[in-house]
C-alpha cells in the first residue's frame, strides 16, 4: 500500500539535521565525531522508509536523533509539523506518544528484572494512560497483537527466545499507539528463520495500525522486501534516497551502486555474470572530515570540484533524490553505471 | 529456481491431540530474581553456615544480657582471674568481671559498627555513585576525585586526627544533647562511628558509579527514556534493581573490614572507653596478662576471627548467588 503521490501527507521531516559528538584527541584536543552531517528527508503517513549504508554510517544516530535519545547539534525534526529538535524533556513528554522505537539486541532492550507485562506496561505507567484491570487488558491485548499470550506477561525475559524477546519490544513500542516507529535493526540480532516472522509481524501491525516505519538495516534484500522508499547513507551523510525498486534497478550514487553490487545472488549462474564494484581503502574517520563530498577518497568516478564542495541533494529524476555532482552537475554528461 | 519441495511420507505427520498440545506448554514456574538467587545461595553451605552462626551472634548479641545473671561492668570481688567454668562461661577478668557477658557486649558495638558501616554505605555510597555516574561528564569527574581524596588518607592518621580536633564539640555534645543516653558507649566510639560514616562509603560508591555506568546505556534504559521516563524513574526501576546484587555483595564484604577497623582501634586504645568492652579493647587488656591467663585473649580473638569469617563466607555465597553470570 504505497501511498499515491496525490494524497501523500508528510508524518515526519528531518531537515539539515546534525549531530556530533565530542571526542577527545589526548591532552586536550578536542575533535569532533560527524555522526550525522546535514541530513534531511521525510517519511508520508504509512509508508516504510528504509535506511541502508555499512556499520557506523550514523543510521542508528540518525533514529536515536529523531526519537530525540540524543539532543541534535543542528536542523529540525518536524513531527506532523512541529518542530520537537530544540525541545526540554518536559515540553518533548506528549511527542514521545507519536514516535516509538524497536532496538536491535533483543537480548539487552528488556529490563532483565522486570516481568514482561511490567515491560510492556510501563509506557502506560509513565503516560499515566491505564491502571488496575483496563492496564492489565491493554497488556493482554497488546501481547496477542504480537502473537504472545496472557500467562507470559507473568515471566521475566530470560524465560524467551531471541525471537519472543523482540515480540516484546515490539509490543512496548506499541503501547502507546505512535503513529512512527523507528525501527533500529529489529531483525539482524535473529536467526533467518526467525527474521521473516518478526518482518511479517511488523508488515501485518503496519497494514492494521496504519503505522509509519523508519526501518534502519544494513541487510539490503530484507529492506527492499519491507520498504517503500529507501534512503543511503554514507558516513554521516545521505547520498541517495528513491523508491526502493526504483533504487535497486537504477541507483545512481556510485556508492549505492557498490552497495547494491554487494548483494548476494542465490544464483550461481547470474552470479558469475554480475559484476562487483569493489572500492578501494576503507571508510576514512567520521572525525573532522574534510569538505567536499563524503565519498570522494573512494569514488571511481572523483573529480576536482569533488574534494572541495559538497554536492548537494536534488531531485535528479521525480522522487529520486541523489547527492552527487557527477549525476547533478555540469560534469554530468553521461550516467556514471555506463562509463566504463 | 530450482524446486525446493522436498518428497516426504504424509503418514509420518498427524496433527496433535489437546492433551499433547499440553504438553508443549512451558512448564518451568517462573522464577523472581530472589526466589533464584536463594535457590543458588542455599546450595552453597558453608555460605549456609555462615549465615546461621551470624544469626546466632546476632541474636545472643541482642538477647543474652537480658538474661544474663552478670552485667558488663559488674565486678565480683570474689572470683577474680578465674578460669573458664559453668558459673562463668569464658572465665573472669583481673577486676572479676565474667568475661562472656563482655564478650557478648564487645559483639553488640561490633554488630552495631557493622550496621553503621552498611546504613552509610547503602545512603551515601549508593546515592553519590549513582548520581555521579548517571549525569556523568564533568559532574562526574569533580565527585570521583572527592572520593580519590577521601580514599588516599591513612585512616589512622584521619582518626587521630578527627579526635584532636573534635573531641571538645563531641565531649560538649554529650553533656548537653540528646547523645547524652548514650553515654555508656563512650565518647571515643561515636568518633569511630563518624570515622567510619565518613570514609566507608568511597568503595561503594565507586562499585555503584561503574555499575550505573555500565547500566545506564542498556537499551532497556533508552527504551524507558524514549517512552518519557523521569530520571527518578529510570534510577529506581531500572538502574538500582539491576546493581542491586553487587551492592549487597558489597555491603556484606565492607562489614567485616568496619568491625576489624573497631576492633584494631579499641585495641590501641582508640576505641571504646572502659567498662564498656568492645573485642578489640578486651583483646587489648588480655594482651597484659596473656602468659598467665591466655583465655582471656583467645575468646574474644575467637570472637572476631569468626565473625569476620563468617561475614566474608557469607559475602562469598552471596555474590556467587546473586552474580548473574555465575549462573549456571
Amino acid at each position: 500500500m504505497i501511498p499515491s503521490n496525490g494524497d501523500r501527507q508528510v508524518l515526519l521531516e528531518v531537515r539539515n539535521l546534525r549531530k556530533y559528538f565530542p571526542v577527545r584527541k589526548g591532552w586536550g584536543r578536542h575533535g569532533q565525531l560527524k555522526a550525522v552531517d546535514d541530513v534531511s528527508f521525510s517519511i508520508f503517513k504509512g509508508e516504510t522508509l528504509g535506511l541502508v549504508g555499512e556499520s557506523g554510517c550514523g543510521k542508528t544516530t540518525v533514529g536515536r536523533t529523531i526519537v530525540r535519545l540524543y539532543r541534535p547539534t543542528g536542523g529540525q525534526v518536524l513531527i506532523n509539523g512541529t518542530d520537537i529538535a530544540g525541545m526540554t524533556q518536559r515540553q518533548l513528554k506528549p511527542f514521545r506518544r507519536t514516535m516509538q522505537i524497536i532496538f536491535q539486541d533483543p537480548y539487552a532492550s528488556l529490563n532483565p528484572r522486570m516481568t514482561v507485562g511490567d515491560i510492556v506496561g510501563e509506557p502506560l505507567d509513565i503516560h499515566g494512560l491505564a491502571k488496575g484491570t483496563a492496564r492489565q487488558r491493554m497488556i493482554y491485548d497488546l501481547l496477542e497483537s504480537v502473537g504472545l499470550s496472557e500467562e507470559h506477561a507473568s515471566r521475566y525475559p530470560h524465560e524467551f527466545s531471541g525471537g519472543q524477546r523482540q515480540r516484546i519490544g515490539i509490543a512496548r513500542s506499541l503501547a502507546l499507539h505512535p503513529d512512527l516507529i523507528i525501527c533500529d535493526e529489529p531483525i539482524s540480532a535473529l536467526d533467518v528463520s526467525i527474521q521473516a516472522q518478526v518482518i511479517n509481524l511488523l508488515d501485518d501491525l503496519q497494514r492494521e495500525k496504519g503505522l509509519t516505519y523508519l526501518f534502519i538495516a544494513h541487510d539490503l534484500s530484507m529492506v527492499q522486501h519491507i520498504s517503500h522508499r529507501i534512503g543511503v547513507m554514507y558516513l554521516g551523510c545521505l547520498v541517495e534516497v528513491a523508491g526502493s525498486r526504483r533504487l535497486y534497478h537504477k541507483p545512481l550514487h556510485p556508492y549505492t551502486q557498490a552497495l547494491l553490487s554487494a548483494i548476494p545472488i542465490p544464483d550461481p549462474d547470474a552470479s558469475a555474470q554480475s559484476r562487483r564494484i569493489i572500492l578501494e581503502g576503507d571508510v576514512p574517520t567520521p572525525i573532522d572530515p574534510p569538505p567536499g563530498c563524503p565519498f570522494c577518497s573512494r569514488c571511481p568516478y572523483v573529480m576536482d570540484i569533488c574534494r572541495k564542495e559538497r554536492p548537494p541533494m536534488l531531485e535528479s529524476e521525480p522522487d529520486h533524490f541523489v547527492a552527487c555532482h557527477l549525476v547533478n552537475g555540469p560534469a554530468a554528461a553521461g550516467e556514471p553505471g555506463s562509463a566504463s | 529456481m530450482p524446486n525446493m519441495e522436498a518428497e516426504f511420507d504424509r503418514s509420518l505427520f498427524q496433527p496433535l491431540n489437546e492433551e499433547q498440545k499440553e504438553r508443549n506448554l512451558m512448564v518451568r514456574p517462573s522464577l523472581t530474581y530472589w526466589q533464584d538467587a536463594w535457590q543458588r545461595f542455599r546450595r552453597h553451605k558453608p555460605a549456609l553456615i555462615a549465615m546461621l552462626v551470624l544469626l546466632l551472634i546476632f541474636l545472643g548479641a541482642i538477647f543474652i544480657p537480658a538474661i544474663s545473671r552478670y552485667d558488663y561492668d559488674q565486678q565480683i570481688r570474689t572470683a577474680r582471674n578465674q578460669f573458664p567454668s559453668w558459673e562463668h562461661l569464658f572465665g573472669t577478668d583481673k577486676l572479676g568481671r565474667d568475661l562472656f557477658i563482655r564478650v557478648v557486649y564487645g559483639a553488640r558495638i561490633s554488630l552495631s559498627i557493622g550496621f553503621v558501616a552498611s546504613l552509610i554505605n547503602l545512603t551515601i555510597g549508593v546515592l553519590y555513585g549513582g548520581i555521579s555516574g548517571y549525569i556523568g561528564g564533568r559532574v562526574d569527574n569533580i565527585m570521583m576525585r572527592i572520593v580519590d581524596v577521601l580514599y588516599s588518607i591513612p585512616l589512622l592518621l584521619y582518626v587521630i586526627l578527627l579526635k584532636v580536633v573534635f573531641q571538645d564539640y563531641i565531649d560538649e555534645a554529650f553533656k548537653n544533647t540528646a547523645l547524652a543516653s548514650l553515654k555508656s558507649l563512650g565518647p571515643e566510639l561515636i568518633l569511630i562511628y563518624v570515622v567510619l560514616g565518613s570514609v566507608y562509603w568511597v568503595g561503594m560508591a565507586r562499585m555503584v558509579r561503574g555499575q550505573v555506568l555500565s547500566i545506564k546505556n542498556n537499551e532497556y534504559v533508552l527504551a524507558a527514556r524514549a517512552s518519557g521516563a523521569s530520571g527518578p524513574r529510570i534510577i529506581l526501576r531500572h538502574l538500582v534493581p539491576n546493581a542491586i546484587g553487587q551492592i549487597i555483595v558489597t555491603v556484606t564484604m565492607s562489614i567485616p573490614s568496619a568491625i576489624f577497623t573497631e576492633s584494631f582501634l579499641s585495641f590501641i586504645g582508640i576505641g571504646v572507653s572502659a567498662p564498656m568492652a568492645s573485642w578489640g579493647s578486651l583483646a587489648s587488656d588480655a594482651y597484659k596478662g596473656l602468659a598467665s591467663y591466655p583465655y582471656l585473649l583467645l575468646f574474644p580473638a575467637l570472637a572476631i576471627s569468626v565473625t569476620v569469617l563468617a561475614f566474608n563466607i557469607m559475602g562469598d555465597g552471596l555474590r556467587d548467588a546473586l552474580d548473574p553470570r555465575m549462573r549456571r
